[in-house]
């Protein structure tokens, strides 16, 4: 082989191994910086019917159509900076919370469906869930008659409801705001509200909000598990239940 | 390369000369002024409507941002590059991108693939500061870089969207921050378009637009079979060379192919029109790519001919 063709051949090599390090240290940079971004931030609430935030991630454009199209500057698009997912809307409620308007004007704009159209009541929608975070600071926790949340809810006594609870010895209850997760949206009017310093209720995306019951577990007072509905009393044992009576009410019959 | 113009800032060769009145400077900045104004245009459009309220016939007149936006509530418009990359992740979308997307491309397929990069992004205005004032402080340039480092962008942002998930080039690109920065208010998001200014100033000439930007590398590939074209009048060219020193790709202007040709070829080529003005010339001029026509001597017409 000529010395020429040698030489051709070694820059050849050379450029194809620069140009592969180069590929692979750029990537490399890249996909994290991706990941910072997009993944690494859990706490960003999206607009009503945002589709799951994996699939959220990949299909919003960051056209800001959504945020054009809130009549009250509820969502923002992430900036350098935020704390949320570059360049993607979000909002958060202790600033300005999502007033459930009952036309949702921010879904049908997104041009490419990552706000799903197939929300229509927007009572349907899933932002987030409010927590009751911190009940040493919630002030029905602490015995007040506060329970703003629950009176300003747009899904009050459905939502959040008020329950009761005995105070110690005291003649004084307490009434507690709880959660309802099956009609509770997420929007974050009770975090705007809530009159504490810092927010005791807060609303925070499902997937940090919420545990699971695992598929196996059975209530049984929910299930007919099988075991109960197979049940038959053993042969040649006396049915269960105490037909005859005088065994379980002895007590109350004076007959001690 | 030999064909490679020489880009030494020892002697600068120049011929042209402004004209003296402020009539003839317009005439000769003609160009770079329609590009200022479309370039600020685009994006006042976007601001006015979302903060002005600006509409016609009751309708918005410009919704969204350069990602994907609506032109008077009709039609819609995407980045068909961001709509590659989110394709890419495996999510099928809604028609109404894809249909943008097919607008974006339809139009910059006429008007010359990188015309976008020209006339349009919001960082050009950024990276010609940043060279005008290489110009001004005399900075050299450093060893170049490859100018095909953004074919390499370019697949990696296609390579990288399906591997993370999202659209890889999208999250990250400056031209996306800086018009969300203008039109949606100010954030750190100047930071990163201070980075490609400085990097732009400092470490390689034409460094973001030329070298590595990964869309200006899709557009290229749209540009190669565009409509829209700076034609070439071969014999009138005196080899001067003005193009070549203010075209901010001078490797578009190989003269000898554009002479047998008749026009720029090359997609790199993003219509900005700089050439024009200083051609003493007039070589130079906006046209149209001429149709591909069958070679003289098999042209039907000529052998009906008795």
């Amino acid at each position: 082989m000529s010395d020429k063709a040698n030489r051709a051949r070694r820059r050849f090599l050379g450029n194809i191994l620069r140009g592969t390090g180069l590929a692979a240290i750029g990537g490399g940079a890249w996909a994290y910086l991706i990941q910072q971004e997009s993944r690494a931030t859990p706490f960003a609430l999206r607009p009503p019917g945002a589709l799951p935030e994996p699939d959220f991630a990949a299909t919003c454009i960051k056209c800001g159509k959504c945020v054009e199209a809130c009549p009250y500057d509820t969502l923002r698009l992430a900036s350098v900076g935020d704390p949320y997912p570059l360049g993607t809307p979000f909002f958060e409620p202790r600033e300005v919370p999502c007033y459930m308007c009952e036309d949702i004007p921010c879904v049908p704009p997104c041009p490419t469906g990552a706000l799903d159209e197939a929300l229509t009541d927007i009572r349907e929608a899933d932002m987030g869930l409010a927590v009751l975070i911190d009940q040493e600071h919630c002030l029905s926790y602490r015995g007040l008659r506060c329970e703003v949340c629950h009176r300003v809810c747009p899904v009050s006594d459905e939502a959040i409801t008020i329950e009761h609870r005995p105070r110690k010895l005291s003649k004084h209850g307490i009434f507690v705001p709880v959660v309802h997760s099956e009609h509770c949206t997420g929007c974050g009017v009770c975090e705007k509200h809530c009159p504490t310093a810092e927010p005791t209720i807060k609303v925070l995306p499902r997937r940090l909000a919420q545990g699971r019951i695992g598929e196996h577990y059975r209530l049984g007072w929910e299930h007919d598990a099988g075991i109960t509905k197979e049940f038959h009393a053993a042969p040649g044992k006396p049915k269960g239940g105490g037909d005859s009576g005088g065994a379980l009410d002895y007590l109350n019959e004076g007959e001690l | 390369m030999s064909s490679q113009p020489s880009v030494s800032p020892d002697k600068p060769v120049r011929h042209y000369q402004l004209p003296p009145g402020l009539g003839g400077k317009l005439w000769a900045w003609r160009y770079l002024i329609l590009r200022r104004v479309t370039q600020v245009g685009v994006l006042l459009l976007f601001f006015a409507t979302l903060h002005w309220g600006w509409a016609m016939t009751g309708e918005p007149v410009l919704t969204g941002n350069l990602s994907a936006a609506e032109l008077l509530g009709l039609v819609p418009m995407a980045d068909p590059f961001a709509t590659l990359q989110m394709l890419l992740t495996g999510h099928w979308m809604e028609t109404e991108v894809l249909i943008g997307a097919g607008i974006i491309l339809g139009f910059y397929w006429l008007v010359g693939g990188r015309a976008y990069c020209a006339w349009v992004c919001p960082i050009n205005p950024v990276t010609d500061l940043a060279n005008w004032l290489r110009g001004r402080l005399g900075i050299r340039d450093s060893r170049g870089a490859s100018r095909r480092l953004r074919y390499g962008a370019l697949a990696l942002a296609l390579l990288l969207s399906p591997l993370t998930g999202v659209a890889a080039f999208e999250w990250v690109s400056p031209i996306s921050i800086m018009h969300r920065e203008v039109i949606y208010g100010l954030g750190m998001g100047w930071v990163v378009v201070g980075g490609v200014f400085l990097f732009d100033l400092l470490v390689l000439r034409h460094g973001w637009c030329g070298h590595l930007c990964p869309l200006g590398g899709f557009y290229r590939l749209v540009g190669e079979a565009s409509l829209v074209r700076v034609r070439f009048d071969g014999p009138t060219c005196t080899h001067c060379g003005d193009c070549l020193q203010v075209c901010p790709a001078p490797h578009v202007l190989n003269l000898k192919e554009a002479a047998s040709r008749g026009f720029v070829a090359s997609g790199d080529c993003s219509n900005c029109g700089r050439c024009i003005p200083v051609c003493p010339e007039d070589t130079l001029a906006f046209g149209l790519r001429p149709m591909p026509t069958k070679t003289t001597t098999t042209s039907p017409e000529r052998r009906m001919q008795p």
